[in-house]
């Protein structure tokens, strides 16, 4: 019989060479006369392991990791094929520690199944969400996200039960779904490795949600940077259309949702959803004022549902197992999981799913077993560009939309970027405020000339110009941003600025120069 | 063996009316023209307009506003490299412009052979293995100098 060997197609896998690591298992298999399957999967988002092969054995699955092309010989000399003993074998992938601590409701599909085949997403409990919606009635289904507690996931943890709700009861002849697939965050792969490992959780959570409101035509806008999730989603929606889980009449309820995916072309801002809006009707990626808010007039003015992947990938679970069941999980109003992302400087990073309220330094350290580097943590930005920098006194703040507001920083998508002792925190803030300036949208003065001005006078800041005066105008400058800004790219770039300047004050003095009292 | 085409409007008129039933149809058009001729020829701006009913200045400021259209000819390749702050942790600033002294070019530029141009780009989503880059699509992990000059001579044979 077969040995069926798995080989990551995620991204992160592709970079560090899994195609040829693949190619050269097939190939050094038929040469001693093996007889091996490789199967292409997404990734499990153990990242420090990829390319993470496994073979699946009578006792289960077997990893080996990192294998890199040399190894491939030394492996199947060594009795792959029969999990046999290698110094790169990790044994039962899901007992690895990083692994086995995480709730994975969402990803627990992800490097598991081949991210196009609706037979195996099927075998491995895929559809039972859409199955359950089916059986209830649009308030039926909105009732059971609103009740799971389900926060939505791109960042700004708007109640996704209110949302539904609103689209749902909008009136008119055609609504949307549209899913932000735009990640644009530092710090952020949930949603590309869901996309690349596990894209049918994303087009059957969209489809629930079209089923609910009644919109028969969905769009993912998906960021032009992702050009494996690009193929592996069209890839799937085809599949799924053949399959007959998308288009006319699915599963055969007489419901009919149609799925497109739809390429982004580079600008940040567009993960802002009312610029999406634009960008996806063909315009420039501009914000919109609200209200009207998209649930009612969204996308060429018809009510949209948009939603984070997080979000939508949530919600099969949630339907299968029942909102009480999702709602366990979490702490205070931030309730389920969160798809943590570990990154940066980190010796393990990954992806991480466990209930809200775990706190950073426990992912950093009972995940991410300390920086790659080896030197100490100095700073730990959360959530992305927006997201404040933490210095280690904050790194007890448990991972809660409310806990992370009070301590002036957010959860924002989920990213954790650690930085070791070299990092230089005014160069940080500058960037900041460069990054706004490159992808602001324009339309609002705050954040179009501010960024730029910001920029200028953190330069004057970094080369000792008047730099406490100049400093208090980056603070005044923030302020206004903060208050001022028509969105969040705007409003939450003084974030990391204005927590760099607080939790680090000594990078922001001029090099050799003395405090103030010892002059 | 050029991989794009050389610009031409009758070829560009087919490809606008492959895209013109769609929904928001100017994304993907300007897409697949950057992907057939390597950029988007100000005489695609006319025919975009008239296929769509947009005035040009429309289709004009829907080009310049986002990173991924250029309206000239890059290199035979394009690198991009991640400018991002998980990136920035792991050291990437000081990577690029050691990448770029020995290629010769600053950002946006193309390499005197005309083989590759390389972009800044913010975030590719291998955060956890940085410093990243793409070559044209193809994800590097644990970028070093070496390794994108290993690449560029493999991709340039």
């Amino acid at each position: 019989m077969s040995v069926t060997i798995t080989v990551p197609r995620d991204a992160v896998a592709l970079g560090l060479g899994a195609n040829k690591v693949a190619r050269a298992l097939f190939a050094g298999a038929e040469r001693r006369g093996l007889d091996v399957a490789v199967k292409r999967t997404g990734s499990r988002g153990l990242f420090w392991l990829e390319p993470m092969v496994e073979v699946e054995t009578p006792e289960g699955r077997i990893a080996y990791g990192p294998v890199k092309l040399e190894d491939v010989d030394a492996l199947l000399d060594g009795g792959l094929t029969t999990g046999g003993d290698h110094p790169l074998r990790l044994g039962d992938p899901e007992k690895i520690p990083f692994l086995a601590r995480q709730q994975r409701l969402t990803f627990h599909r992800c490097g598991v199944v081949d991210p196009v085949s609706v037979e195996d997403y099927r075998a491995h409990g895929g559809y039972r969400g859409l199955e359950a919606a089916l059986k209830l009635d649009a308030e039926g289904i909105v009732a059971q996200v609103r009740d799971s507690g389900l926060r939505g996931r791109g960042g700004a943890g708007f109640p996704a039960g209110i949302k539904w709700n609103t689209v749902m009861l909008a009136k008119a002849d055609q609504k949307y779904v549209v899913c932000n697939a735009d990640e644009g965050d530092s710090g952020t792969f949930a949603d590309r490795m869901m996309m690349e490992g596990d894209p049918f959780n994303l087009i059957e959570g969209m489809t629930i949600a079209g089923v609910a409101t009644g919109a028969t035509r969905g769009y993912i806008y998906l960021r032009s940077e992702y050009p494996q999730a690009y193929q592996t989603l069209k890839e799937a929606i085809a599949n799924g259309v053949k399959a007959g889980v998308l288009g006319e009449n699915i599963l055969g309820s007489g419901k009919s949702f149609h799925l497109e995916v739809r390429l982004g072309a580079g600008a940040y801002i567009c993960g802002e959803e009312t610029s999406l809006l634009e960008s996806l009707e063909g315009r420039r990626g501009i914000v919109r004022a609200k209200p009207p808010i998209p649930a009612l007039k969204g996308f060429l003015g018809k009510p949209t549902l948009v939603n984070n992947v997080m979000t939508f990938t949530a919600v099969p679970w949630i339907l299968e197992h029942g909102a009480k069941a999702y709602a366990d999980y979490g702490m205070g109003r931030s309730l389920g999981t969160l798809p943590i992302q570990l990154a940066g400087n980190i010796a393990q990073g990954g992806l991480i799913e466990v209930a809200f309220g775990i706190t950073i330094r426990e992912v950093i350290e009972q995940f991410g077993g300390g920086t790659r580097s080896g030197r100490p943590v100095r700073a730990v930005q959360v959530g992305g560009p927006l997201g404040a920098y933490f210095p280690d006194e904050l790194l007890d703040t448990p991972l809660d939309y409310e806990a992370m507001a009070a301590k002036k920083g957010l959860v924002g998508h989920g990213g954790i970027v650690v930085f070791d002792d070299t990092v230089d925190m005014a160069k940080q803030a500058r960037f900041a405020f460069e990054f706004c300036a490159a992808e602001s949208c324009g339309k609002c003065t705050p954040c179009r000339i501010g960024a730029t001005r910001g920029v200028e006078t953190m330069d004057k800041v970094i080369s000792g110009i008047r730099s406490e005066a100049n400093l208090k105008l980056v603070e005044d400058l923030c302020e206004v941003m903060t208050d001022g800004s028509l969105c969040a790219m705007g409003g939450l770039t003084p974030m990391p600025v204005m927590s760099a300047i607080t939790h680090f004050p000594e990078d922001f003095r001029p090099a050799g120069s003395l405090p103030v009292a010892a002059e | 063996m050029p991989r794009f085409e050389p610009w031409s409007a009758p070829r560009a008129a087919g490809i606008i009316a492959e895209h013109t039933h769609l929904e928001g149809a100017t994304l993907p058009i300007l897409h697949a023209l950057q992907e057939t001729f390597g950029y988007v020829d100000a005489g695609a701006v006319p025919l975009i307009a008239d296929a769509l009913n947009l005035s040009r200045a429309e289709v004009h400021g829907c080009i310049t506003f986002y990173h991924d259209f250029r309206a000239h000819p890059a290199g035979r390749h394009t690198v991009k490299l991640c400018r991002a702050e998980a990136c920035q942790a792991q050291g990437c600033d000081s990577l690029h412009a050691d990448i770029l002294k020995r290629l010769g070019i600053a950002w946006h530029g193309t390499t005197a052979d005309g083989n590759c141009t390389v972009e800044p780009v913010y975030c590719l989503g291998l955060c956890a293995n940085g410093p990243a880059a793409l070559i044209d699509d193809e994800p590097v992990a644990h970028l070093t100098a070496d390794a994108l000059e290993a690449a560029l001579t493999e991709v340039r044979q």
